[in-house]
């Protein structure tokens, strides 16, 4: 991790980042697809960002770029991380916790990975992040499967946290939730950030949910970043078509 | 998680069951000695003094059938335990990695399991000889292929899946995520499989021993048991009826258990 | 066309395949045929002259080749049992095998299809799930166990047929077909049931498509919409399983020649392993492993020809 000089103190930079995936087959000609072209934006200490766009923009594939979980493309430009363990929230509740464990093996084993504390300590610690992000103690032995979508998002923001990162990436959190749990759930994210001092990149593809809990906010069309500034510019004065279509689309 | 409620398995667990309890009391006791032979009753038919008569040489058969059940269940187990422990690493590993290695031993399997099991026993047989060390590996071998298939579509599935991803952002090491994450997963899956190729490994067995290249004597074994009863079929109806009844039960236990498990029946 | 090509280059490769390891296979085992069939008439030019003409001299590869050469061409090599061309020792057996594994897949035909539709139709009553139970104890039931039934109720108590005496095509079409007859159709008992259990749940999962309750709606009854729409997609899979089956059944041929005393390939590849004679073995075993792959390579053809979605693909 590098430090450059900087005027706000970044959680983390992003510069000319472009991903193209190549697809190899053996009786056809090998096709490639670019799904992101120079990429280029910061996340201020504090701060949260959004980032909106349609279905198949490219969201996905940043957030899985920032987290080097692309192995298989092809990754030019740099990503520069200025905390340790960023952490991702994904999109879908159920399909990012193992229906196997018990909601307490899942808090419990990145500390066991992590392994400095003791079963005490981590028991304590999985009791803890669970009454922080509301879910009582006779949750530890459920199963993801017997939780509702609420609470499951609640457990995946758990596991986000237990790794105490600084910065967090959440890839649609809410979308997959009813519109009264979504509003708990923001609620949460937002206690979340000033107690634990923590910054966001925050996806979406809905634009309400983008305005009320975003500082900033990036449009993205086919793998560009079209347009960025804070929510109350780009949504008082949209300077691009794109962004004006979105817009008009939707009851603010 | 898996529904064992329904009427089909619960059938296949009471004659499983019943087939283990009385295998298992066989391993310590059986009304006579199995090997104690008795000129005076030869080829007895069934009554009060023995369950199912007696053979050719006055030797009782309800405890030959219980030992012969017992040896057949256990080289069965054995075998497909073998296959499994191996399948599992083998498909896991390859599930997991992919790559042209994964590509290439698809390939093999999938030809390999177009080939009738007995087949591919009968050149392993030939090759190492019988005997029922040699019928436990040749059987085991021949379970890595049907296993590993199953462990690997599954593993390859479950890799793509977000409580991955977030397992290697937590800095779970690449094994544990396998063994330890994903692979309970795959368990319900394994568990028909498991049934099916337990009941194969039975009907290999007993044929096999049958054909005479398989367990041989003293050991005891219900296909041998049907080949020697074959003669006596006329005198003595009950030997050869007993033994392939057995055999019968044994398969039909584990069958249902699978069909009320949701699998399949057939391999 | 073009899938057609492809396939056919898979099939030959894979039959390839299979030759060389069904034959590395036998290579491995230890001992020498040669000092064996000598014994104690070996001397070194003997042995050489035998090395010759058993096909055993040079490298692996070398003896592979000269191996498949042969075998495309007809000539299996030289039994070490009875030291006669393989092609003269499994002369006629391979018919019978075949007569009794085409009668067997017949059988099962037969049987098979008429069976589940009827228990696909009548799923509800009492009779359903009495044979439905019954069907699964006869997929327990092992084809030699069968053939033992079969042997002493119609062989030795009805006296159908004289169990161990096989009638030769060459002495009476009809006492030929009629002794085949009882080993057929041990083979055929649990093949079918698991054929008509896989009908039944095939057409249950139709029943459940949209296509039917179109049909429904149309005023018609259950069983005309299983006659009508149903069953030609239900057989699909069915289809697919027989002709793979074929495979199976020769497999159970085996077997089932040894109860019945049938001098067909299945006793005498048996018979070849417990004498160690390999070249027999090695070309049975190649024979009928040829017959899988290109069963399968059938089946896989059908399935593209009838299942229109795999055609539009």
């Amino acid at each position: 991790m590098t430090q450059p000089e900087k005027t706000t103190e970044h959680v983390l930079e992003v510069a000319h980042l472009s991903v193209t995936y190549h697809d190899k087959h053996l009786f056809a000609p090998d096709t490639s697809f670019q799904a992101l072209t120079d990429v280029t934006f910061h996340v201020n200490h504090g701060e949260i960002l959004g980032l909106v766009g349609e279905s198949g923009c490219g969201k996905s594939t940043l957030s899985k770029a920032i987290l080097g979980m692309l192995p298989r493309a092809e990754v030019k430009g740099e990503i520069r991380h200025f905390t340790k363990r960023p952490q991702m929230v994904f999109q879908d509740p159920f399909g990012s916790l193992n229906p196997a464990k018990t909601v307490g093996w899942i808090l419990e084993e990145p500390l066991r990975v992590f392994g400095k504390y003791d079963a005490p300590e981590r028991r304590r610690r999985v009791l803890d992040m669970l009454e922080r992000v509301g879910l009582g103690e006779e949750y530890a032995s459920r199963r993801p499967a017997q939780l509702s979508g609420g609470q499951r998002q609640r457990l995946s923001i758990a596991v986000a946290l237990i790794q105490r990162p600084r910065f967090i990436l959440a890839d649609e959190p809410v979308s997959a939730l009813d519109v009264t749990i979504q509003a708990q759930i923001l609620d949460l994210l937002w206690d979340l950030r000033q107690e634990l001092d923590l910054s966001y990149l925050f996806i979406s593809h809905d634009l309400n949910v983008i305005y009320s809990i975003c500082d900033r906010v990036m449009v993205m069309e086919k793998g560009r970043i079209i347009e960025q500034g804070t929510v109350d510019e780009v949504y008082d004065h949209p300077q691009q078509e794109y962004t004006r279509k979105l817009l008009g689309a939707v009851q603010l | 998680m898996i529904d064992t409620h329904n009427r089909t398995f619960r059938a296949g667990a009471v004659i499983t069951g019943i087939m283990l309890l009385i295998i298992l009391v066989g391993l310590v006791w059986t009304p006579y000695d199995p090997n104690a032979m008795n000129g005076a009753a030869k080829l007895a038919s069934p009554s009060l003094a023995h369950l199912l008569g007696t053979d050719n040489f006055g030797r009782d058969i309800f405890s030959r059938v219980v030992q012969g059940a017992g040896a057949t269940f256990l080289i069965a187990a054995v075998s497909v335990a073998a296959g499994l422990v191996i399948g599992v690493v083998l498909g896991g590993l390859t599930g997991w990695y992919g790559g042209w290695v994964d590509e290439l031993l698809m390939r093999l399997n999938d030809t390999l399991t177009a080939f009738p099991s007995i087949l591919l026993a009968l050149v392993l047989i030939a090759l190492f000889g019988s005997g029922k060390y040699n019928i436990i590996f040749a059987l085991g071998l021949l379970f890595v292929p049907t296993f590993a298939r199953i462990v690997r579509m599954e593993v390859a599935k479950q890799k793509e899946l977000d409580y991955v991803r977030s397992a290697r952002l937590m800095g779970v090491g690449s094994m544990r995520i396998l063994f330890v994450h994903i692979l309970p997963n795959i368990v319900p899956v394994l568990l028909s499989t498991i049934a099916i190729s337990f009941n194969n490994a039975v009907l290999a067995e007993a044929s096999m021993s049958y054909l005479g290249v398989g367990v041989q004597p003293p050991d005891p074994s219900l296909g041998r048991m049907l080949n020697e009863a074959q003669s006596y079929l006329l005198s003595a109806p009950w030997y050869a009826l007993s033994s392939g009844v057995a055999i019968v039960l044994l398969v039909l236990g584990f069958g249902l258990l699978s069909e009320g498990l949701g699998g399949e029946t057939d391999a | 066309m073009g899938t057609i090509a492809k396939k056919t280059g898979t099939l030959l490769l894979t039959l390839l395949l299979v030759s060389a390891m069904a034959f590395l296979a036998f290579q491995i085992i230890p001992g020498d045929p040669v000092t064996k069939i000598l014994g104690t008439d070996y001397t070194p030019e003997r042995a050489a002259t035998l090395r010759h003409e058993l096909g055993l001299e040079g490298d692996l590869s070398a003896r592979y080749l000269r191996w498949l050469a042969g075998f495309i061409t007809g000539d299996f090599g030289i039994s070490y049992s009875y030291m006669k061309p393989v092609r003269q020792v499994m002369q006629g057996k391979l018919a019978v095998t075949a007569a009794l594994s085409v009668l067997s897949w017949l059988l099962v035909l037969l049987f098979s299809i008429p069976l589940g539709i009827a228990l696909a139709r009548y799923h509800k009553g009492v009779f359903a799930r009495a044979a439905a139970t019954v069907n699964q104890v006869f997929m327990a039931v092992p084809p030699f166990f069968i053939g033992i039934l079969f042997t002493y109720l119609f062989g030795l108590l009805l006296k159908w047929f004289v169990p161990g005496k096989f009638v030769p095509f060459s002495e009476s079409f009809w006492g030929c077909l009629g002794y085949l007859f009882f080993p057929a159709l041990a083979i055929a008992i649990p093949k079918a049931a698991k054929t008509a259990r896989l009908l039944v749940s095939s057409i249950m999962g139709e029943m459940q498509k949209d296509y039917v309750r179109t049909a429904y709606s149309r005023g018609n009854s259950r069983w005309m919409v299983i006659r009508t729409h149903v069953l030609r997609n239900a057989l699909l899979p069915v289809v697919t399983y027989l002709a793979m089956s074929l495979a199976d059944i020769v497999a159970g041929s085996i077997i089932v020649e040894q109860v019945f005393v049938v001098p067909g390939i299945g006793r005498l590849l048996v018979a070849s392993i417990a004498s160690r004679d390999f070249p027999v073995a090695l070309t049975i075993v190649v024979i009928i492993a040829a017959l899988v792959v290109f069963m399968n390579y059938v089946a896989d053809l059908v399935t593209q020809f009838i299942d229109p979605r795999v055609r539009l693909s």
